[in-house]
């Protein structure tokens, strides 16, 4: 190509243009699409296809650009914003006080407490777990590491029904553990252990997953360097790895808890929702709507939904930050 | 790589933490799901069979296989089109939406039936006006695919976005100078980019589809007349009313489905990370 150098002169001289709004019309790019355009008009033409698909000049594709825009807007409308949106007017129609009478009321009251400990007790195991088992997965070599590293996703992949089935299985009466729990008399299955146990299996793969990440992008060079000055190996952990990771365990960590907060079907199978003493949050509004406490179940329902968007900006922060860090390398 | 070998070795109490949180993982997976297959297995084989075909367990077999497959495809399309209008056109309220995408991950999936049920229900506008033209949403079998779709929701878009963004312009630029119209633009240049992201993300979404519980169980109702009984909510009434073996050989089922998705998707998400 002979003409390549000064094309490369004109096209950065262009670059420093700030790029036009994709959605707004050009009219230099009104020749057909199937033409060649003028050489020199093409070059200033080209950053212009950076950002905006060239098709938009030709009118019936506008057409079908607004048409895409509207069927992706009606989807997304009627299987995420609308519901959302309908949760929330039905609990104003059935009144604010009678929502906020029915979320006071001590079952209530115990059911998030429940929820709320579960969630603690998952963001305190999956901090250590997490960091540890990452560090196992992605700076050392045993033998089955391999295995190690899916088993830490699968709990992703699972029913937690059927999860909840196998830990009946293993802690209840039958099962493989059930002599040794009436030994030391412990209950798990409809006892608090028990919904710890689900809570911990279906949140584990997040911290360790974001934290192997991390650890695989930033490479060994910095903890290296650490090591030849002299640092011992958990002077290099707290000043060197933990900073580096923070970002990606707390997004897990977050992912822990709006995990924990929402998970239903392990917590009633293995806790049996039983009113008061293993009921959470989400096992409340089963109930209610059972019963057709509908006020409350309503209530509850936005109280978690309304959490979970508290935790959606923390996420996207996060995500933000993570990302900062790394461009920063 | 190379760098891993000299990677801090961490003294006694690291190698113990380890050895300890190595095992935890090792006792809180793999033992539940060896004792599930043992116990599913435990009256023999054609047990096992007999409990697998009981029509029941069948029909909750294959209506949960249809609507995921149904949710799968819906999202393979409907996720790259709201990927493809998110990345490349700009619109008023554009960034709001984008936000609200990821929802569906941190809103627990009890409540995202609530809202369905709310919306779509005998009681509401929407659901009287769609059973005046005969058309039952909740407790019926479209609810399960509108709850599925909420879930499943974020998987093809977040696979395909970042693809599309990072797809070189100059590519589409050549493709236009070369005379392809829109289609074939698309076909040439997107399609091969977008495709493997956008499937990956379907079976993500179909192995999610398939285990889900929390939010069929308020919309699909418990009425086995209704023919809204999916595997999970079988394997939930068969715990409930007591045949746990019955209950097991559907889990079984479920199981060695989700292991192989989950197979594939670690098999295409390795080789598309080392593309």
């Amino acid at each position: 190509m002979p003409e390549a150098p000064d094309a490369a002169i004109e096209r950065d001289a262009v670059k420093v243009e700030p790029p036009p709004d994709p959605g707004d019309e050009r009219s230099d790019a009104d020749e057909p699409a199937s033409l060649v355009p003028p050489r020199a008009k093409r070059v200033v033409g080209a950053p212009a296809t950076f950002a905006r698909p060239p098709s938009s000049s030709i009118p019936w594709l506008r057409i079908g650009r607004g048409a895409l825009i509207a069927v992706a807007l009606v989807y997304l409308g009627s299987v995420l914003l609308a519901p959302m949106g309908a949760l929330v007017v039905e609990l104003f129609r059935e009144g604010i006080g009678e929502a906020a009478a029915s979320l006071v009321e001590p079952r209530a009251l115990r059911a998030l407490g429940m929820s709320i400990a579960l969630m603690v007790i998952a963001l305190v195991v999956n901090a250590v777990v997490g960091t540890v088992g990452a560090i196992a997965i992605v700076r050392h070599r045993f033998v089955g590491r391999r295995i190690v590293n899916a088993l830490a996703d699968l709990p992703l992949a699972l029913s937690p029904v059927m999860v909840a089935l196998a830990f009946l299985l293993l802690f209840g009466r039958e099962g493989w553990l059930g002599p040794v729990l009436e030994a030391v008399d412990l209950k798990v299955v409809f006892a608090f252990p028990g919904l710890v146990l689900a809570t911990l299996f279906v949140t584990l793969p997040f911290t360790i997953r974001e934290v192997a990440y991390v650890l695989e992008e930033i490479g060994t060079s910095e903890e290296e360097a650490a090591a030849t000055l002299g640092a011992s190996p958990w002077q290099t952990f707290w000043r060197i790895t933990l900073p580096n990771i923070r970002y990606g365990l707390g997004y897990g960590l977050l992912m822990t808890a709006a995990r924990s907060l929402g998970e239903f079907g392990a917590v009633l199978v293995l806790g049996g929702s039983i009113a008061g003493h293993t009921q959470t949050a989400t096992t409340y509004i089963h109930d209610a709507v059972e019963e057709r406490e509908l006020a409350g179940a309503h209530a509850m329902a936005v109280v978690l939904a309304c959490v979970a968007v508290c935790l959606l900006v923390a996420l996207e922060w996060s995500k933000r930050k993570k990302q900062g860090r790394k461009e920063k390398r | 790589m190379n760098a891993r070998r000299s990677a801090p070795r961490g003294g006694f109490g690291g190698i113990a933490l380890r050895v300890a949180v190595v095992i935890y993982i090792l006792l809180l997976v793999a033992l539940p799901l060896v004792r599930l297959f043992e116990f599913g297995l435990e009256e023999g084989l054609s047990e096992f069979w007999k409990n697998v075909t009981a029509p029941s367990a069948l029909s909750a077999l294959w209506l949960t296989v249809w609507t995921g497959l149904v949710v799968a495809i819906a999202g393979l399309f409907f996720g790259t089109l709201v990927a493809w209008v998110l990345v490349r056109y700009r619109f008023p309220g554009r960034a709001a939406i984008a936000a609200t995408l990821d929802l569906p991950l941190a809103v627990p999936t009890l409540v995202a039936g609530i809202m369905l049920a709310v919306l779509y229900g005998p009681e509401s506008a929407i659901g009287e006006a769609l059973s005046g033209i005969g058309v039952d949403v909740i407790f019926a079998q479209p609810g399960i695919v509108l709850a599925l779709l909420f879930v499943t929701l974020p998987f093809v878009v977040r696979a395909v976005e970042p693809v599309l963004l990072e797809i070189d312009p100059s590519e589409e630029e050549a493709a236009v100078v070369l005379g392809a119209g829109p289609f074939k633009v698309f076909r040439t240049v997107f399609f091969p980019a977008i495709a493997p992201a956008a499937i990956s993300g379907a079976i993500r979404a179909f192995g999610r589809a398939i285990g889900e519980f929390g939010a069929i169980v308020l919309v699909a109702g418990n009425n086995p007349a209704r023919g809204t009984l999916t595997a999970p909510v079988y394997i939930f009434g068969e715990i409930e009313s007591g045949a746990p073996h019955r209950a097991a050989a559907v889990a079984i089922v479920l199981l060695l489905v989700a292991l192989s998705l989950h197979a594939i998707g670690r098999w295409v998400e390795t080789r598309t990370r080392h593309a």
